[in-house]
């Protein structure tokens, strides 16, 4: 205790946002899925010029790293403004790496990750590695172990827009036979709760505005009480799943991570929910600029550990909290 | 940022943990909510207060330890984790005493406080009336002046533990003609056994008398017994109502413990794979509410005023408590419906707390207004 932000923290969430928000992320959300990569590009050399990606990397290979309560809020930021690309996959990558016995692919790749000159990605949890044509550097686990694999098979469309999914190709060097994982899943955990919670309060931002505008029967239609009562549950299901993440953060005990996982990405699906109910029909079209977050939130739901995984490992340990 | 505690702060958890561990009856008590129990309670009120366990919170001077609220959050864990019974002086703790603090006078507190916090004294409260809910503003009962004191007419319900409680206190009119509803309240407190008061208890879901009607015939109150300034009622009721009481109304220990006993019983019943996310999530909401108490009890302490937040805080654990309550009763299979049940207790407790202290309608307008910035309508 104090369990709050300090002042230098908080100054690193206001500077992401206030870049971010003058970055027009949802122009480079629309380029992203159509595979022009150029100006989700030239914001992740921003994020990474902010010092992001370094938070994940260990000070032995040119990071700050890693610091897990920044990498909380710098996530928050990130989903706040539906950034697109490998952003959890690059720190959990380099997680993974830094935790190899053999600290030789370390090396090689954690400096470039920390700078931003190299994104990557990996299929591990799911069949599938977010943004295999955008990432230079892919890891693949198989039976054998922990792979680079050489390159990636075709892209599908995720919901979200910003998400490219491809299997990755088989064979590659193996880097370790048996790596530590648990740290990286963690962490990939974390981050995902991060980017989701970021996501659920842009949405409830939204929408608030929105309903404050909208008229109907001549009266702002946030003037309602079943209008203001969702909003309410989303507001109130948001602000529980804040101390969880930033507790998850301070400990990195897998119960608390789960706790947050499961937490945040259910907030922001109800708050998707929700926000897609008050927005009527133009929030359910692809055009307007809320479907950027609509999908990201269903996305995010089950990336990492679905609700049920998370619920599993808060059980597996007999008391979690006492 | 940290959520651990210093050493000063884990030493008085363990001095509490000690003390509690060679106190704490070895059986539950009988029924808070039965004159037997509520005498067993009062009792056991008096030995935590012997040893100055009884109010950690409030200075040293009315009985207390002078407990910070991260102490008292601390000695709450420990309180609930050992199974302690339930706080017959709940009502007058969270409710008058944070209010007397503020806006007592300190011959008000002196004489009030230290019987309070031994249990000698166990105040019900007198807010809601037949007609005045949640539109408590619009409430009826008259103070007339009279010489050194009012005298208290109208009815009052809805009053917890009154059919067992020692003195009430509540809102009354002072001033009818005042132009707006909350305007012309004054805060009063007065006997339960004075002449012109009849309690009729009323029967909870589980037929225990768990609250009362108050019927008020011209129950004179001295002017001592009047708290702040006559007509200031409303203002005095409210200003403490979004401070720190909104933290300490629930505390987050109550539900951890809760949490860890419904764990257990799900074990015990064979971990049904069926129930899994119900037991997940009541874990997972216990740890919520812990940390973002903690987050809320930090921002207080760094000077923040908690206000309409606390909104938040009442609608979570009383749905929250529901929930898992609901969940051991699904567990218990059909042993589930027996009322005799430590379990079947708490569940009919629990089903009030969505509609007492401000029904969660009212605290999800609080939230949409206040917090959200969404413009008033019609109710």
């Amino acid at each position: 205790m104090p369990f709050l932000l300090d002042a230098e923290q908080r100054a690193f969430a206001d500077s992401l946002d206030a870049m971010l928000a003058a970055a027009d992320t949802p122009s480079a959300v629309r380029d992203w899925s159509r595979g022009e990569h150029g100006r989700g590009r030239a914001l992740w050399s921003r994020i990474a010029e902010a010092g992001v990606f370094a938070l994940a990397v260990p000070e032995a290979y040119e990071g700050l790293g890693p610091r897990p309560v920044e990498l909380a809020v710098a996530f928050m930021e990130l989903g706040r403004h539906v950034v697109p690309g490998p952003l959890v996959e690059t720190v959990t990558a380099a997680i993974l790496l830094a935790d190899l016995p053999d600290p030789g692919p370390a090396k090689r790749l954690l400096p470039a990750l920390a700078t931003g000159e190299l994104m990557a990605t990996l299929a591990w949890t799911a069949p599938y590695a977010l943004d295999g044509d955008a990432a230079g550097t892919h890891l693949a686990f198989t039976a054998q172990g922990l792979h680079l694999s050489p390159g990636h098979g075709p892209v599908r469309r995720s919901l979200d827009p910003a998400r490219r999914l491809a299997p990755l190709e088989p064979g590659g060097e193996l880097l370790s036979p048996d790596p530590p994982t648990a740290q990286a899943l963690a962490y990939a955990r974390l981050t995902t709760a991060a980017q989701a919670l970021g996501v659920g309060l842009a949405l409830l931002d939204k929408t608030v505005a929105y309903v404050k505008q909208r008229t109907q029967f001549g009266v702002p239609i946030g003037s309602f009480q079943a209008v203001k009562h969702r909003l309410a549950d989303a507001k109130i299901a948001l602000e529980f799943a804040r101390p969880l993440l930033f507790g998850a953060a301070l400990t990195m005990a897998p119960a608390d991570v789960a706790a947050a996982k499961v937490t945040a990405c259910e907030a922001a699906y109800a708050t998707a929910r929700t926000a897609l109910q008050l927005h009527g029909a133009i929030g359910y079209t692809a055009e307007y600029e809320l479907s950027l977050w609509l999908t990201k939130a269903r996305a995010l739901r089950t990336a990492w550990g679905s609700p049920d995984a998370c619920r599993a490992e808060v059980l597996s340990s007999d008391r979690p909290w006492r | 940022m940290d959520v651990t505690h210093c050493a000063a702060d884990e030493a008085f958890r363990a001095e509490a943990r000690a003390w509690l561990r060679a106190h704490v009856p070895p059986d539950p008590l009988p029924s808070l909510e039965t004159g037997e129990g509520f005498a067993a309670h009062r009792a056991w009120e008096a030995e935590l207060a012997a040893d100055r366990w009884s109010v950690v919170n409030w200075p040293a001077a009315y009985g207390g330890r002078d407990a910070t609220l991260v102490r008292w959050l601390l000695f709450e864990e420990e309180y609930y984790a050992a199974g302690a019974p339930g706080r017959v002086n709940q009502n007058g703790v969270s409710l008058l005493a944070p209010t007397l603090f503020d806006h007592g006078t300190e011959e008000q507190r002196a004489r009030v406080l230290p019987p309070m916090a031994t249990g000698e004294v166990v105040w019900a409260q007198a807010w809601s009336e037949p007609e005045a809910g949640s539109d408590l503003a619009s409430l009826k009962s008259r103070a007339r002046r009279v010489a050194g004191g009012w005298l208290l007419s109208g009815q009052k319900t809805w009053s917890s533990r009154a059919a067992f409680a020692d003195r009430a206190f509540g809102l009354f009119r002072t001033d009818p003609d005042a132009p707006k509803p909350h305007q012309g309240l004054t805060y009063l407190m007065f006997d339960l056994r004075a002449p012109g008061v009849t309690v009729r208890p009323i029967a909870r879901l589980d037929g225990k008398p768990a609250f009362a009607e108050l019927f008020l015939d011209e129950v004179f109150a001295p002017d001592e017994d009047v708290i702040g300034e006559p007509g200031q009622g409303w203002r005095i009721a409210m200003s403490t109502a979004g401070n720190e009481r909104g933290l300490m109304l629930r505390s987050p220990g109550r539900f951890l413990a809760s949490a860890d006993r419904l764990h257990r019983l799900w074990q015990a019943q064979g971990s049904p794979q069926s129930m899994k996310n119900r037991v997940a999530d009541a874990l997972i909401g216990a740890r919520a509410y812990q940390l973002f108490t903690f987050a809320a009890a930090s921002r207080f302490l760094d000077g923040e005023s908690i206000g309409p937040e606390s909104s938040l805080n009442k609608v979570f654990w009383s749905e929250y408590d529901i929930a898992l309550h609901e969940t051991a009763l699904d567990l218990l299979g059909p042993e589930g419906e027996l009322t005799d049940t430590d379990w079947s207790e708490r569940y009919v407790f629990s089903l009030a707390g969505t509609v007492y202290a401000g029904t969660n309608e009212i605290q999800r307008d609080i939230i949409a207004e206040r917090l959200l910035g969404l413009p008033k309508g019609r109710r």
